[in-house]
């Protein structure tokens, strides 16, 4: 058995190749058009642009948008639960939430139209990763306050699949539906997919008695390497997509069949790339900070919205026709990048090997400390649960197996050392993942 | 015929060593026997107390990371040539000691030491057949 790359299909053609020119000034019409529905609505937003001295007037062309303040997670905590709605609770016909994994969660609304657009966006990197009326869709996110499951599941219908809302959990049983009712997509995070495949294989199930040839993965950072993995493992053409609930959930943008970046959904959403340090924007090529605008939105629209998330554009023209800028695959955060002897580092990277060594996550942290030129790396893990053995040798090959894998991962060797549970340093409650020496000896 | 023992993961700080047996004396838990393999940044503290069930709380209330390992306590006579004895009964064999440790019985005239056995099974046949005394979990804690 092999893959097979779906044909290229194009869900709206219509906005999804619409021609730049027109697309820059669909772009700037919804950007003032926004920006005077937050004026109006949303106290908190008008009086933000108050402070630096703008008015929706000063809004004309789509380069003005630099003029805008930034929006951040943290204003949306400050409007906890609605403050930041633009529209009446009347007019919202879905609340959603995120995680909050610092204090309260961050609560977002959609209107009818919102709902509509959402599962219009969906359709759009479906079908751009191959999906047809013909397939059976086996969603394995969560259904709840998390986005990923409805996102997915409206969008499905939308093409005209089946769709299974089996949710998260139970690997068994959901081996076993796959198997019965012929799935031949499936939707989760890319890391469940990795743990489906070894299932797959414990429990004995020939890959011949699954349907499975798409896979839709996203809701969490992956590396090019879990994609091979995916695809060798599963046999299945794995292509990813982003989104996060603040913007609208999943469907800001989706891989084509050429699997060669996200084309973002240019008619509704905004991107920029800053220096998270500068706030200035920088070379799309070289990669920062992606902030989005949301275009269209009704119940929440976020203005300059920075998502802490790192990445690079591609405005180079895709061969299957979509015009939308592509974002890549994620590189990390934001907040916790660290640059050691020139090599982007973050602690994702580190999670995903620690992940991978016991199938569990330590608390860990990264310690970075500068001995005469050179940087060097340690990372401190927690020893607790499944990281202790009560014998030396296995302690030290865990350490060495870390080290290694961290190596091929990062292209530098750090230091592994063992730790005592709870001595690695939190704030809040919260992990503090990085500490950076380097920055108290600064000359 | 096994004892657990505790393994306790440390950091090598001073000081770490006395809050564990600080620890535990004020929880009124005895330690039987003790032996401490070490690293530069780590070590594995391992113990045979009085009752497990009770430092196992204690330390784990604590925060520290313990897990329970099955060893073998085995009567040596306490004189020249007693632990070679066992040990070559043991080589004879083909069984192989991950570690080990030691301690005098003060109620008679033998050593304990405390095994720990790649495949214990099998030692404990071994033994048995040598005739050699292994000691239960009872009678160890109550030395």
């Amino acid at each position: 058995m092999t893959i097979e790359r779906p044909s290229v299909a194009i869900w709206d053609p219509e906005h999804e190749c619409m021609h730049v020119a027109a697309l820059r000034e669909l772009q700037r019409e919804r950007l003032k058009r926004i920006v005077r529905r937050l004026w109006t609505n949303v106290p908190y937003y008008r009086q933000k642009m108050q402070v630096v001295g703008i008015t929706p007037s000063d809004i004309r062309t789509i380069e003005d948008i630099h003029k805008l303040p930034f929006t951040t997670k943290d204003d949306l905590r400050l409007c906890f639960p609605y403050e930041a709605f633009a529209a009446p609770l009347e007019k919202v016909v879905r609340i959603h939430a995120s995680s909050g994994t610092t204090g309260k969660p961050t609560v977002v609304g959609y209107t009818r139209k919102d709902m509509e657009t959402w599962t219009e966006l969906c359709a759009r990197f479906l079908v751009a990763g191959g999906l047809t009326s013909n397939d059976i869709v086996h969603i394995a996110f969560s259904y709840g306050l998390f986005t990923g499951g409805f996102g997915l599941h409206y969008g499905a219908e939308r093409v005209g699949a089946a769709v299974i809302p089996v949710s998260s959990g139970r690997t068994e049983r959901q081996i076993m539906i796959m198997k019965d009712f012929g799935s031949t997509a499936l939707v989760c995070t890319p890391s469940y997919a990795i743990y489906l495949a070894e299932v797959v294989q414990n429990l004995g199930v020939a890959r011949s008695d699954l349907a499975l040839r798409l896979g839709f993965f996203g809701g969490e950072f992956w590396t090019d390497q879990m994609r091979r993995e995916i695809q060798d493992e599963m046999l299945i053409f794995a292509t990813d997509n982003y989104g996060l609930s603040e913007i609208i959930g999943p469907g800001v943008s989706g891989e084509c069949a050429y699997q060669d970046g996200m084309h973002i959904f240019e008619d509704h959403f905004y991107p920029e790339l800053i220096d998270p340090d500068t706030c200035q924007p920088v070379d799309a090529r070289r990669g920062g900070e992606l902030v989005l605008t949301t275009l269209t939105k009704e119940a929440i629209p976020l203005v300059r919205y920075r998502t802490r998330d790192i990445c690079t554009l591609n405005p180079e023209p895709c061969p299957c026709g979509r015009t939308g800028v592509r974002m890549s695959k994620l590189s990390g955060r934001s907040d916790d990048m660290l640059i050691i002897r020139g090599v982007n580092v973050f602690p994702s990277q580190v999670e995903e090997v620690l992940l991978e060594v016991k199938g569990t996550l330590p608390h860990y942290q990264l310690v970075v400390e500068r001995c005469g030129a050179l940087d060097r790396l340690e990372v401190h893990v927690e020893v607790s649960g499944e990281f202790f053995a009560d014998e030396m040798k296995q302690l030290h090959e865990m350490e060495r197996t870390i080290e290694r894998k961290l190596e091929n991962m990062l292209g530098l060797r750090p230091v592994v050392k063992l730790v005592e549970p709870k001595s690695l340093e939190r704030s809040e409650g919260k992990a503090k993942r990085v500490l950076d020496k380097r920055k108290d000896m600064a000359p | 015929m096994l004892v657990k023992q505790l393994s306790i993961f440390m950091e090598n700080r001073a000081g770490r060593l006395a809050e564990i047996a600080r620890l535990l004396g004020d929880a009124g838990v005895n330690i039987r026997a003790l032996s401490l393999a070490d690293t530069s940044d780590f070590g594995i503290l391992r113990l045979i107390v009085n009752d497990v069930k009770r430092a196992m709380r204690i330390l784990r209330d604590s925060g520290r990371t313990v897990s329970l390992t099955d060893v073998v306590a085995v009567e040596v006579p306490d004189h020249p040539g007693g632990l070679a004895g066992v040990l070559e009964r043991l080589r004879d064999a083909n069984v192989n000691v991950e570690y080990m440790y030691a301690f005098v019985e003060k109620a008679t005239d033998n050593a304990v030491v405390i095994f720990r056995f790649e495949d214990i099974e099998n030692a404990l046949k071994v033994l048995q057949r040598a005739g050699i005394s292994v000691l239960s979990a009872e009678t160890v804690s109550s030395l």
